[in-house]
């Protein structure tokens, strides 16, 4: 500090790095325009900023996405609603808006009302009631504007009944027929024939799906089985006759135990039949239905918390547990869970080889040139291709040319219908690895360049081939890195809906990939998948507004399940880093 | 030049007569007229080196003379560099190593290696110290446990990792990855063991404990030291080079370099007076 000269280059630093004053004139004088862009102040607000509203919109669509899920399944009160021209309507009120009266409707309303709605600019408040019947009058809801509203009331004794068929019921039960003989209603003897009418329906399923299903596959089998021999032999050949023969013997055999299997059906369904409930709307108009039919009762303005808790659980249950019905707009979605995470899986399988195999070859065996940066370059944009062009690839080569190319060297007896010249789930799966491998290719090189000069060198000093180097040194070390590639590419795949409709996906899938028949695991069906479910339940039923809240539970669901399976994968992924890597010194 | 790659021709490379235990007399490594250039740059110029069997040979030099660079020739470890040319040879036994047909694989299994960094493998101790016997196709426990034993006990590092040989290696301090890698480096009972500045990572317990090893292993193995400390080379070596700007300024016994070398620059670096 002797130095004068010293004394000088000090103070200019501390000016430009913002020491917070200056000396002018002996006097210690802030200097804002200096100091707050040399502190770097406005852009770390403008940074914070922006990370706030990130978080803020991240945090608010997942408050909304978990809110309607959530609430979706909660029981809900029936309202009585009078209108004031005198019609009666109940139902569950579901959602409130404001609108725009209509110069018809403002035309039949007295002066007062006119004037009110003048007074609010041309707008009115309405109600979307959930009155169901749809049975009976061939929809599911009603709006109820303010003025027209005469009076609202919640009496006790309205039912909500869930239905196989038809959609809910909102009314009460009139009178039970058990046996075959009319009596009064009686809740706890509702509850009991009902549990036991259920059992007989799950029976039936039971017999419909497994014994009948077996006769089919198996006649099934037999019929193509002679297709094949005439194909292989031709008409007239004594063994392609002789097959027939077999084959139609196996075919009559099954005809009998089919029989059987229907006879054993008719007669639960006789007994089925004997055992009704007869259900009465708010005007008085009725429906007749078998017990069997009712999913699920309760009387909507009598249950306390813990029934409505209970309700809601055992809403979710089903949600998680069973089959769709009612076009998807009710019953579970356990087919599009199973179709989801059985496509995520096989996607996996897929694209863990052939992403890891590619960015070895790229990062370690390939001559770092030009020819390898424009194969980078290209790997990386193809990250950016529409994920639509995937799903038109993925039909146009995997299910039509090379689908077409396996039916007919494989399954020529089942031609003209295809068995995997159309979308199914091995094309799906393919078809998403073709869109997540750049991610993990990415992801594989970043890892193995990670991995340090010096291990290399040491392992090859030990005198280890290249390919030992990196099966012993370099692939365990990049791991977890690989992992993270995995987990990024799983999560792009598994929400990815696009492509899947092009290439597999259906909203009603017959049977799931997996099943009891041999050879089991079958990649050729078609399958369901929680995100088209999303798509084909809120927005492509007859009845979308019914299914509308069911878009927000899926939704929950397709998110959660994303989680849970992210979740599993960085669990493994940490599992590993903690296997490989401890302190550096 | 460097027209040989890893996938030239195997010429397979048994344990010869050469090998240490067979008589601790004669030269280990001849290098001849050996010339390197990373690229453009020439990083050694013309070197020629005898180094003794049995003996410690210590390598000093200032920093970026090429000390590294030589070491690293003489296990081939520069072939995993592009643009490296190499002019002269250097023989090990009767042949040369980069001559046509040279097995690098088997070369370098003839040559342990302990570099600058400890740097163990992501796995268990036993696993890092076997590694070498592993990759070369041993697969029989006894053996494999018996060579474990053996070298952590020579790199004095056995009583404090016998009873954690299953633990990741990662796990242990600087000192201990170091006696670990020069136990990986003998594990496979090399002829040549090469060191680059095994001690620049470690405090002084940990380098006198490495200094006492080379002692130790002086006789069994042919040992190449690179070193920035001149009392280490002193201690440990029994001929020394000083290298400078890529060429071997003076190549003698130990004493004689710290003593009475008889180049001026020698003289200069080994009394601390070098600009
Ligand atoms: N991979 C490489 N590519 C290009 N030049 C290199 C490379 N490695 C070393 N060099 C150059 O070769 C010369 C010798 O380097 P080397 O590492 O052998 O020096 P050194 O004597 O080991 O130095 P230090 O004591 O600092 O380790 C230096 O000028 C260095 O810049
Ligand atoms: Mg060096």
């Amino acid at each position: 500090m002797a130095n004068p000269e010293d004394s000088i280059s000090t103070a200019a630093i501390g000016v430009s790095t913002g020491k917070p004053a200056t000396r002018t004139g002996g006097k210690r004088v802030r200097s804002f325009t200096a100091d707050l862009s040399a502190v770097g102040e406005p852009a770390l607000w403008g940074f914070g900023g922006a990370l706030a509203i990130g978080i803020i919109l991240i945090a608010g669509f997942l408050a909304i996405i978990a809110w309607n899920g959530f609430t979706t399944f909660w029981p809900k009160p029936i309202e009585q609603v009078e209108l004031v021209d005198g019609t009666v309507i109940a139902g569950e009120p579901t959602r409130y808006n404001t609108f725009t009266v209509g110069e018809s409707v403002l035309a039949r309303l007295n002066d007062a009302q006119r004037q009110e709605i003048e007074d609010n600019f041309g707008f009115a408040n309405r109600t979307l009631y959930k009155t169901a019947n749809f049975d009976l009058y061939g929809d599911d809801f009603t709006w109820a504007a303010d003025f027209d509203i005469a009076n609202v009331e919640r009496p006790s004794g309205y039912y909500l009944f869930e239905r196989q068929q038809w959609g809910t019921f909102v009314g009460f039960p009139a009178s039970l027929v058990i046996g075959g003989e009319e009596t009064a209603y009686d809740q706890g003897l509702m509850q009991r024939e009902q549990r036991a009418a259920r059992s007989r329906f799950a029976d039936i399923r039971r017999l419909e799906r497994r014994d009948i299903g077996r006769i089919n596959h198996n006649q099934e089998r037999a019929r193509l089985d002679s297709r094949k021999a005439l194909l292989q032999y031709g008409e007239n050949d004594p063994r392609y006759l002789a097959r027939v023969e077999v084959n139609n013997a196996r075919i009559a055999e099954l005809q009998n135990e089919f029989v059987e299997v229907q006879q054993r059906i008719s007669d639960i369904r006789a007994i089925d039949s004997q055992y009704r409930v007869i259900l009465e709307e708010v005007n008085g108009r009725t429906v007749d239905t078998n017990l069997s039919q009712i999913v699920r009762f309760y009387a909507a303005n009598d249950v306390n918390w813990f029934q409505q808790a209970g309700i809601y659980l055992s809403r979710w249950g089903e949600f998680l547990t069973t089959e769709p019905r009612e076009a998807n707009t009710q019953g579970g979605v356990l087919p599009a869970i199973f179709g989801t995470v059985a496509m995520t899986m096989l996607m996996v399988v897929f694209v863990a080889p052939f992403g890891v195999i590619t960015a070895l070859y790229l990062r370690e065996y390939a001559k770092q040139g030009k020819l390898v940066s424009i194969v980078r370059i290209s790997v990386n944009n193809l990250a950016g291709v529409p994920s639509i062009v995937y799903g038109v690839f993925g039909l146009g080569f995997f299910a039509y040319t090379m689908g077409t190319t396996i039916d007919q060297l494989f399954y020529a007896e089942r031609l003209p219908s295809p068995t995997f010249g159309t979308g199914g789930l091995l094309w799906a799966s393919l078809t998403l690895a073709l869109l997540t491998v750049p991610v993990v290719i990415v992801a594989t090189e970043e890892a193995l360049s990670a991995v340090p000069r010096s291990m290399r060198e040491g392992s090859l000093a030990c005198g280890a081939s290249k390919w030992q180097t990196i099966r012993y040194v370099v692939l365990p070390k990049a791991l977890p890195g690989i992992m993270t590639g995995m987990i990024l590419a799983m999560a792009r795949g598994a929400g990815e809906v696009a492509p899947l409709m092009l290439v597999g996906v259906v909203k009603l899938a017959p049977a799931l990939p997996i099943d009891g028949f041999a050879p089991f695991i079958h990649l050729e069906r078609s399958f369901m998948h929680l995100g088209f479910h999303i798509f084909d339940v809120g927005f492509q039923s007859r009845n979308s507004e019914a299914g509308k809240p069911m878009v927000f539970v899926t939704t929950l669901l397709l998110l959660g399940l994303i989680v849970l399976m992210n979740a599993t994968a960085i669990y493994v992924r940490n599992r590993l880093k903690k296997k490989y890597a401890g302190s550096q010194f | 030049m460097n027209t040989m790659t890893e996938a030239a021709p195997v010429r397979p490379i048994e344990p010869t007569s050469y090998h240490v235990k067979e008589g601790n007399q004669g030269i280990a490594l001849k290098i001849k007229d050996f010339k390197l250039w990373y690229g453009q740059s020439q990083a050694l110029h013309g070197i020629d080196m005898e180094i003794q069997k049995g003996q410690v040979t210590a390598l000093i030099g200032p920093s970026g003379c090429g000390k590294s660079t030589l070491l690293r020739s003489l296990n081939r470890m520069n072939d995993l560099i592009d643009e490296l040319k190499i002019d002269g040879r250097i023989d090990v036994g009767d042949f040369d190593m980069y001559g046509p047909g040279v097995d690098v694989i088997a070369l370098r299994k003839r040559m342990g290696m302990v570099f600058q960094k400890p740097n163990p493998f992501a796995m268990s101790i036993y696993d890092n110290v076997v590694y070498p016997l592993r990759v070369d196709g041993v697969t029989k426990k006894s053996i494999l446990d018996e060579v474990c034993e053996r070298s952590l006990r020579s790199a004095a590092i056995w009583d404090e990792v016998k009873d954690r040989l299953n633990e990741s290696a990662l796990g242990m301090s600087g000192g201990q990855q170091q006696r670990l890698c020069i136990a990986r480096g003998i594990a496979s009972d090399p002829e040549v063991l090469l060191m680059d500045e095994p001690c620049s990572a470690l405090d002084p317990i940990a380098t006198a404990k490495i200094e006492e090893l080379i002692s130790q292993l002086r006789g069994q193995y042919t040992i190449v030291i690179v070193t920035h400390n001149m009392q280490q080379a002193a201690r440990v070596s029994d001929n020394t080079g000083f290298m400078y700007l890529g060429r071997l300024i003076e190549y003698g016994a130990t004493d004689t370099i710290f003593t009475k070398p008889h180049k001026e620059q020698t003289h200069d670096y080994v009394t601390g007076r070098f600009g």
